[in-house]
């Protein structure tokens, strides 16, 4: 598409008022992903935004793309029939942690292990914000809310292993407000052909304040967040007090490492992402705060058959076999008889 | 049943006995659901499709896969009524009744014309078997006073002839529906070869051996026994030049389907979830990839409506087919489809309810789901098919006003017309209707809602246009722009416009055919799969001599235009429906006239005897 004229963010951004509560990191993950689409030499009418009912979900009426802001969950049913009609089209699923895992899980796990060539951004902030704050399946437990005045008694959902466990081939987590890795991350979701579950830790500034404050805070992070890099051991913390992480039998233990060690040799996990079993990826997802880090970047990225080329080379196999279908020949197929005049 | 002389010898066995020629017959098929009564049935349809005759099926099985064997419960049964004159129904009461074991006798006994033959299994008869269809005494003396009894020791029959193959005595056993199948073939002179055909395409070995050979057997039977002493013979039916096949509702359905495809010239999208009565028309759909249909099997019925809705947004002629149930499930997506104004078709293939109810029994009772079963004001057209041909036209009917409207069309279809089968005339392919499809492309002065200033329908821009990128949602949109709005006056307007689009649909519709006098004492009035009894029963009943005509609504909205003119030129109007009176209700409301609601929700069709009745006290009331 390089005799296309160049694109800018500007060519991506429709003509709407953006609507979110100031403060809230939806703002941070728009203008980014705005920023991306002219880089991606995709044309612009390619894209697809779909989303379903949320605050997140407002996010494909902000691009100036096409875009279908659906019914609450089901965004990821409408995006598969988009791709399967039209596999050249770039589809994007918007969804948040209440559209995506309450009343759209069964749609998301389908869609997941279907493989599809779509990329779907889970925005997670632990909240409800567009019903006005009540606690989330991504809330931990005891969180107090309108609607668990004594706290939440719902043992919470961890959006990473889910995906991991729904087959996907392509898994993800990000922070809304670190412009580049968001970006590298969404990058590396749209080059990956398959669906591409990306989880990005959003800050709701009304209902949920600073929950991911630890790993947007660009000093806190140092010591909470733990950037997953393919070859490289898993190893964070300042220079002075670096530690690495241990998994043997698929526990994860946590080794203090001396500035002059090799990580490798003292036993450290190497972040791989090509794993055949989920099973590594499933121990980084385990990791949460305060015990360990928590793991950002690529948890997995695998290669899957996707559905959207498995329905249509059924298809051609079909044409092929038995010739373009005809009408009158099927009609006509079987027993019939004749009464003539 | 009448004589007729002329018969004509379709036969392909000649018999050295008696034949009588008679006009008509209707037997049933019962036995044990694992018996395999729907396949017998079927295959002997088939027979009788190709032997000439105008024929209509009634297939009646439980819900249960494999009830308890030898029960009430598990009872499975197919009624086929054929003859040599036009027919529209299975008919009220079977002539001839074959049961394969006491319980399917005493579940289906009570039907059969008094007089009738009753053939029933001898070696299933048992205290056993008989104690556990509920019977304390022997209860053959009082059938062979009520009907001609006729013993055949099938199980014994079938294992003689199935011996010396290398088969266990249960898979001998399970041959004998083809035993029971032959004789049937010989006592009414049906042809053979096109079950023996279907038998070598899909058994090999022993098993087709066996198949074969008590097919055979039993035709033989029936020739040398002396339990028949005459066989019959029902002469083709005088119907209208061209060729025909045998064809059920799902099936003309699912061809419907890919003709819209074809007619239209673009890629078809089925999505669907599995439900009785409707998952065989995305088997059947399925197989037919090198039309280039896409069909898939959803994680559930939004899913499936959702993945329909997507893909008809890119452009794909998109169905998606369901049952009550499930289509229940799909309303508030149906709604967005609403709201967004994209085309497709919704198919329920209704069912008795409510709830889970009886699932493979017949009911007509989605209309209003069908109509008001969404949030707010959201009016989409329905329309409903009535006979299993008719199947494949309302498909394309139903796919040309989503097309030519931008609009959501819901097709009511029912069980009774998804399982049974008729003689269907193939159409030509070009006689069929092709509905021009036109995306938007030009993006000078595009707003993604302005509309057609005679449909009302907004263009179709899909994904892939360059210059028309837009969104859509469920939000209230603005008049033209589509963006979203709050404004009242501007949510009142587009309620307005969206409603006034699907009224516009009746200036499409062709006007309501009478069948008999237009004006008079008595219309009876029906929709939907009812039209075989319904036109039986009023044309009998005008052969009688009393003053009453039919008509029969494919349109549920918007309704053709002529509807309320017809109404208002009877004296009294009756309108009967597989539920409590769902149109009934709707025409007294938009016409205010005094419907009559004839209602039914027993899970069985209508009985020509019973709509009779009540033609006949609408009338003598009147006097």
């Amino acid at each position: 598409m390089s005799d296309n004229p160049k694109l800018t963010r500007k060519d991506f951004t429709s003509d709407q008022d953006v609507r979110w509560c100031p403060g809230c990191g939806d703002y941070s993950i728009l203008a980014n992903v705005q920023r991306l689409m002219p880089e991606l030499d995709i044309p612009r009418e390619n894209f697809v935004f779909v989303s379903g009912i949320g605050c997140s979900s407002r996010f494909p009426y902000y691009m100036n793309t096409y875009g279908f802001h659906t019914i609450h969950g089901r965004a990821p049913a409408f995006a598969t029939g988009i791709k399967v009609s039209h596999p050249e089209l770039s589809v994007w699923v918007v969804t948040g942690d209440g559209d995506g895992l309450s009343i759209g899980g069964n749609h998301l796990l389908h869609a997941i292990r279907r493989n599809l060539d779509i990329q779907l951004l889970l925005f997670n902030n632990r909240v409800y914000g567009l019903t006005k704050g009540q606690y989330s399946p991504t809330s931990l437990a005891g969180m107090k809310t309108k609607s668990s005045p004594v706290g939440s008694i719902d043992h919470p959902i961890e959006p990473i292993s889910f995906a991991l466990g729904a087959g996907a081939s392509f898994v993800a987590r990000t922070v809304d407000v670190d412009a580049k890795h968001l970006q590298e991350v969404l990058r590396r979701a749209q080059a990956h052909r398959g669906m591409s579950f990306v989880e990005i830790l959003q800050n709701c500034p009304v209902y949920n304040d600073d929950e991911w404050l630890e790993v947007e805070d660009r000093k806190q992070r140092v010591e909470a967040a733990l950037v997953l890099q393919d070859g490289q051991p898993l190893v964070w913390g300042p220079e002075d007090q670096r530690r690495g992480i241990r998994i043997e039998d698929g526990i994860p233990s946590i080794v203090a490492l001396d500035p002059d060690d090799d990580p490798v040799s003292k036993g450290i996990a190497v972040h791989y992402e090509r794993h055949e079993t989920p099973a590594y990826a499933f121990a980084l997802a385990s990791f949460q705060r305060p015990a360990f880090p928590l793991p950002l970047g690529v948890f997995r990225a695998v290669e899957k058959p996707t559905y959207e080329d498995l329905l249509a080379s059924e298809v051609s196999h079909s044409i092929e076999k038995e010739g373009p279908g005809d009408l009158a020949q099927l009609l006509n197929s079987g027993d019939t008889w004749t009464v003539d005049a | 049943m009448s004589k007729n002389p002329e018969a004509s010898a379709e036969d392909s066995v000649p018999t050295t006995k008696t034949v009588e020629t008679i006009a008509r017959v209707a037997i049933r098929f019962t036995g044990d659901s694992g018996d395999g009564m729907q396949l017998t049935g079927t295959k002997f349809t088939e027979s009788t499709a190709l032997a000439g005759n105008d024929l209509a099926t009634l297939p009646d099985y439980p819900a249960e896969i494999r009830a308890p064997a030898g029960t009430l419960a598990g009872v499975s049964g197919f009624q086929v009524h054929f003859s040599s004159e036009d027919i529209r129904t299975p008919a009220d009461h079977p002539d001839v009744l074959v049961a394969f074991n006491p319980a399917a006798l005493r579940a289906n006994v009570d039907d059969v014309r008094p007089g009738g033959m009753v053939i029933i299994n001898s070696d299933s008869f048992n205290t056993k078997s008989l104690a556990k269809a509920g019977y304390s005494d022997d209860p053959l003396p009082d059938i062979r006073q009520r009907f001609k009894l006729v013993e055949v020791p099938l199980t014994k029959l079938n294992r003689e002839a199935t011996q010396g193959l290398d088969l266990s005595a249960r898979d001998a056993d399970r041959s004998k529906n083809f035993f029971a199948l032959g004789i049937m073939y010989w006592l009414y002179n049906r042809p053979m070869e096109p079950t023996i055909r279907w038998l070598e395409k899909r058994f090999k070995g022993n098993v087709l051996e066996a198949n074969i050979r008590v097919l055979k057997a039993g035709h033989a039977f029936g020739e040398t026994t002396e339990l028949f002493p005459v066989s019959f013979s029902v002469p083709p039916a005088k119907i209208q030049p061209g060729t025909y096949r045998n064809i059920t509702g799902n099936t003309a359905l699912a061809w419907g389907v890919i003709a819209a495809g074809v007619q239209m010239n673009r890629p078809v999208f089925l999505g669907a979830y599995p439900i009785t009565p409707a998952s065989d028309v995305l088997h059947e759909v399925a197989r037919y990839r090198n039309f280039g249909v896409k069909t898939m099997q959803a994680e559930d019925e939004i899913a499936a409506i959702s993945a329909t809705i997507g893909a008809s947004f890119s452009g794909d002629l998109a169905f998606t087919t369901t049952s009550g149930p499930g289509f229940v499930l799909k309303q508030e997506a149906l709604g967005l489809a609403v709201m967004a104004e994209l085309p497709l078709v919704v198919v329920n293939i209704q069912r008795s309810g409510p709830s889970t109810g009886m699932p493979t029994k017949i009911e007509q009772a989605d209309l209003l789901l069908a109509l008001h079963g969404r949030n707010s004001e959201s009016p989409l057209p329905v329309i409903a098919a009535n006979s299993p041909g008719d199947c494949f036209y309302s498909v394309l009917e139903a796919t040309r006003i989503a097309v030519e409207y931008m609009t959501p069309v819901v097709l009511l279809s029912d069980g009774f017309l998804a399982n049974s089968a008729e003689p269907w005339a193939i159409p030509d392919v070009d006689s069929l209707v092709r509905t021009e499809v036109t995306f938007r492309t030009n993006p000078d002065d595009f707003h993604p809602y302005s509309r057609d200033p005679d449909t009302l329908a907004r263009p179709w821009a899909i994904p892939g246009t360059p210059g028309l990128e837009h969104r859509i949602g469920g939000l209230s949109k603005q008049n033209v722009t589509g963006n979203v709005s709050y404004d009242p006056k501007n949510n009142q307007q587009m309620i307005d416009l969206r409603a006034e689009k699907v009224a516009r649909i009746a200036a499409s519709l062709p006007p309501v055919e009478v069948d008999g006098p237009d004006s008079g004492e008595l219309l009876v009035l029906g929709w939907g799969g009812t039209l075989g009894a319904i036109t039986t029963a009023v044309e009998e009943a005008r052969e009688a001599g009393a003053s009453v005509s039919s008509a029969h609504l494919r349109h549920l909205n918007p309704f053709p235009p002529n509807l309320g003119d017809v109404l208002r030129s009877f004296n009294q109007i009756l309108v009967p429906e597989l539920n409590s009176g769902q149109l009934c209700s709707l025409l007294r409301s938009q016409f205010l006239v005094n419907a009559q609601s004839m209602g039914k929700v027993e899970g069985q069709p209508f009985q020509v005897e019973e709509l009779r009745a009540r033609i006949q006290s609408m009338l003598e009331q009147e006097r």
